[in-house]
């Protein structure tokens, strides 16, 4: 492993998961080191969930094996729910209770020395801004206040290695913004995080990622490493009409690749395609366009054009 | 580790006096089962329908439907002739019973030779003709006073001395009620969490099953408990239902009887997918069989064998035993040993299968 100087914390190794007739996770082999923010990055229905469920030991392992500091999660679960701190996907507090009861509650659960759980929970009052709500009801909180509160009852119990579902979906911008924030700091003491998002933008705030899509994690790489795993080079144009853009390019045969974006247009050249034949064919369509150029390809692109190739295994 | 379960323990109390609506009910549903339990189903016997048809029309047979017009057990309507279709007033309902007063009642009376009276009775409801039976049998005698046999039997009836039913339905009412509750009370509790997705942030921790188990009874405990008190004060004081044992006995009794309920919720809770599902089969589990095979109302002794065995079962027939005891024939627990360690055993059993039959992982 390149990573062979670090401890590695969590590890998966040819793991299977299914459900009946469905195949959720199909033989998936990664790790996280210690200290690393690790994103899991893919679209919905990718086998995120079920892989962070099955290493915090909530599901059963079909195939291949996962491990938490080096022990094996199947036959160790109370090991890992002892240590892991654990995020689900959907809000899991009781709502009927304060965001105060609901630390409190952690702490005891969890048998945190009482003194040591009032230091604990100011701290987490700090990293969160949530001290002036610990009276309010956790079902009265916006949306990316309930996260907060989530991860601080998570980490109540200072857990060293922390696995987060899908934290800041469904969350403002704002509230996104600040909740990446409390992470890296908390990577600042130590911890080493597993965070899975559906927002592409979000791999950039992490050390490493893998992109997770079908069951198959396709690309383990550090996020600036991303551009440089695209086959083939990218271009993009940039037109206020997108939609008509894109159709007269994709029914020209001119692409390999051609993706509908904000802004305009991603493309890869098909096979012979001269660069010029693609200004010519908008201009004899009589279609504006502002640009015409090579970009570096994102994350985005990289998961379309991954996402094609894994598409017949479906 | 004792620090997780007092953490469950504190939660539910919580969840419990938060949900006031939920509250409300728990504390109100017994008592408004009791009244209407309590108030229809009674074998006490009023207002029967009689008509008698006088032929005598002396003053013996005057005084013999004064005694029948005395009690409230019977309405009386007097016919001066004879009555023509019996089974018509029957078909119709306009009476239940027919009395036939022989026209030579008052000179056989008189003269002391042995007379007969014809009395008619729709057995359709045959609990009911039976009271007829014995009631007019026993009005007839007073009627005859001074005018005895060789010997006579005196009964003497024990424990309840005026026969109410009472006395007999209101402490089955109470366990099939508590039972019932108590049931309803937990069924949800584990089931609620996994509907909610709470139990999935729950079980990543070091808590067992066991502390969750007994740290979701135990509070629920306290709300059995009063309820129980609460339908056992009113059913003893409404319906006038004297305690001849001891208050503290059935109070202990109780306590058992609270958990064996909440164990059974638990096993379900455990077990249901959904709270609708788990609700259900509580009700279901608890009072059909227990209406029907504990003898509540209807003797044991009088059931088919396989009834008779699944009668064992049923941790309201051991109650309704110990209830009954206590309260009507002022047993102490010397007598009362059995049952009450019957329902112990039940008790740790059903736990015991809660705990087993908790799944510490999603699927």
């Amino acid at each position: 492993m390149s990573h062979s100087d670090r401890e590695t914390v969590l590890e998966a190794r040819d793991f299977v998961k299914n459900y009946g007739e469905v195949k959720a996770v199909r033989g998936v082999s990664f790790s996280v080191q210690k200290g690393e923010i690790f994103g899991l990055i893919g679209p919905d229905g990718g086998g995120k969930t079920s892989l962070m469920r099955s290493l915090v030991s909530l599901l059963k392992i079909d195939g291949g094996e996962l491990y938490f500091k080096g022990q094996a999660v199947s036959g160790n679960p109370d090991y890992v729910r002892r240590n892991i701190g654990y995020m689900p996907q959907r809000f899991s507090l009781y709502q009927d209770m304060s965001v105060a009861e609901n630390l409190r509650f952690f702490a005891d659960l969890f048998n945190v020395d009482r003194d040591l759980a009032e230091t604990r929970i100011e701290e987490l009052y700090g990293f969160s801004g949530l001290k002036p709500f610990a009276s309010r009801k956790a079902g009265a909180l916006s949306g990316g206040m309930k996260q907060k509160l989530a991860l601080s009852c998570m980490l109540v119990h200072s857990p060293d290695v922390v696995v987060l579902d899908e934290p800041t979906f469904g969350v403002d911008p704002v509230s996104r913004s600040e909740f990446w924030q409390i992470l890296g700091k908390l990577k600042e003491e130590g911890t080493s995080i597993l965070v899975s998002t559906a927002y592409m933008d979000e791999a950039d705030l992490c050390d490493r990622v893998g992109l997770m899509f079908n069951g198959r994690i396709l690309i383990v790489d550090e996020p600036s490493a991303l551009p440089e795993r695209y086959p083939g080079k990218l271009y993009s144009v940039r037109t206020d009409e997108p939609h008509l853009v894109h159709d007269a390019l994709e029914e020209s045969g001119l692409c390999g690749e051609c993706n509908l974006f904000g802004e305009g247009v991603h493309l890869t050249l098909a096979d012979g395609t001269a660069e010029s034949r693609i200004g010519d064919l908008l201009r004899e369509n009589n279609l504006a366009f502002e640009s015409f150029e090579a970009i570096e390809s994102g994350i985005e692109d990289l998961f379309l054009r991954l996402m094609k190739g894994d598409g017949d295994e479906r | 580790m004792k620090r997780s379960f007092l953490s469950i323990v504190r939660k539910e109390l919580i969840h419990i006096f938060r949900d006031k609506q939920s509250l409300f009910m728990v504390l109100t549903m017994p008592l408004l089962m009791l009244l209407l339990y309590g108030y229809a189903i009674t074998l006490d016997m009023k207002a029967i329908d009689i008509i008698i048809a006088d032929h005598s029309a002396g003053p013996e047979s005057r005084e013999l439907i004064r005694h029948i017009e005395a009690t409230d057990f019977f309405k009386v309507s007097v016919y001066r002739g004879g009555v023509a279709h019996i089974g018509e007033l029957f078909q119709n309902r306009e009476a239940q019973c027919i009395l036939e007063i022989p026209r030579d009642y008052g000179e056989s009376i008189r003269t002391g030779i042995p007379v007969q009276l014809q009395l008619s009775i729709d057995a359709s409801d045959p609990n009911a003709a039976n009271f007829i039976q014995n009631y007019v049998s026993r009005v007839a005698t007073l009627s005859f006073a001074g005018y005895k046999g060789l010997f006579t039997v005196e009964p003497r009836v024990f424990y309840n001395p005026d026969m109410r039913s009472a006395p007999f339905f209101i402490p089955g009412l109470i366990a099939l009620i508590l039972l019932l509750i108590c049931a309803l009370l937990t069924s949800i509790a584990i089931v609620r969490e996994k509907e909610s997705g709470t139990m999935e942030q729950l079980l990543v921790s070091p808590v067992k099953p066991v502390q969750i188990i007994l740290g979701k009874v135990l509070p629920y405990t306290f709300l059995g408990f009063f309820d129980g008190l609460m339908i056992l004060i009113v059913g003893s004081l409404l319906f006038d239902v004297p305690i001849q044992g001891s208050v503290l006995l059935i109070m202990a009794m109780m306590l058992i009887y609270v958990v064996t309920g909440l164990s059974l919720g638990m096993l379900v809770s455990t077990v249901a997918k959904t709270q609708a599902v788990a609700m259900l089969a509580a009700i279901t589990m608890t009072v059909l069989p227990s209406m029907l095979m504990s003898g509540f109302i209807f003797p044991i002794s009088s059931m088919p064998e396989i009834f008779q065995l699944v009668s064992r079962i049923i941790p309201a027939t051991y109650f309704i035993e110990i209830i009954r005891g206590i309260v009507l024939k002022g047993n102490d627990l010397h007598n009362l040993y059995k049952p009450a360690s019957i329902l112990l055993g039940l008790d740790a059993v059903l736990i015991a299968l809660s705990i087993r039959a908790f799944k510490i992982r999603l699927e």
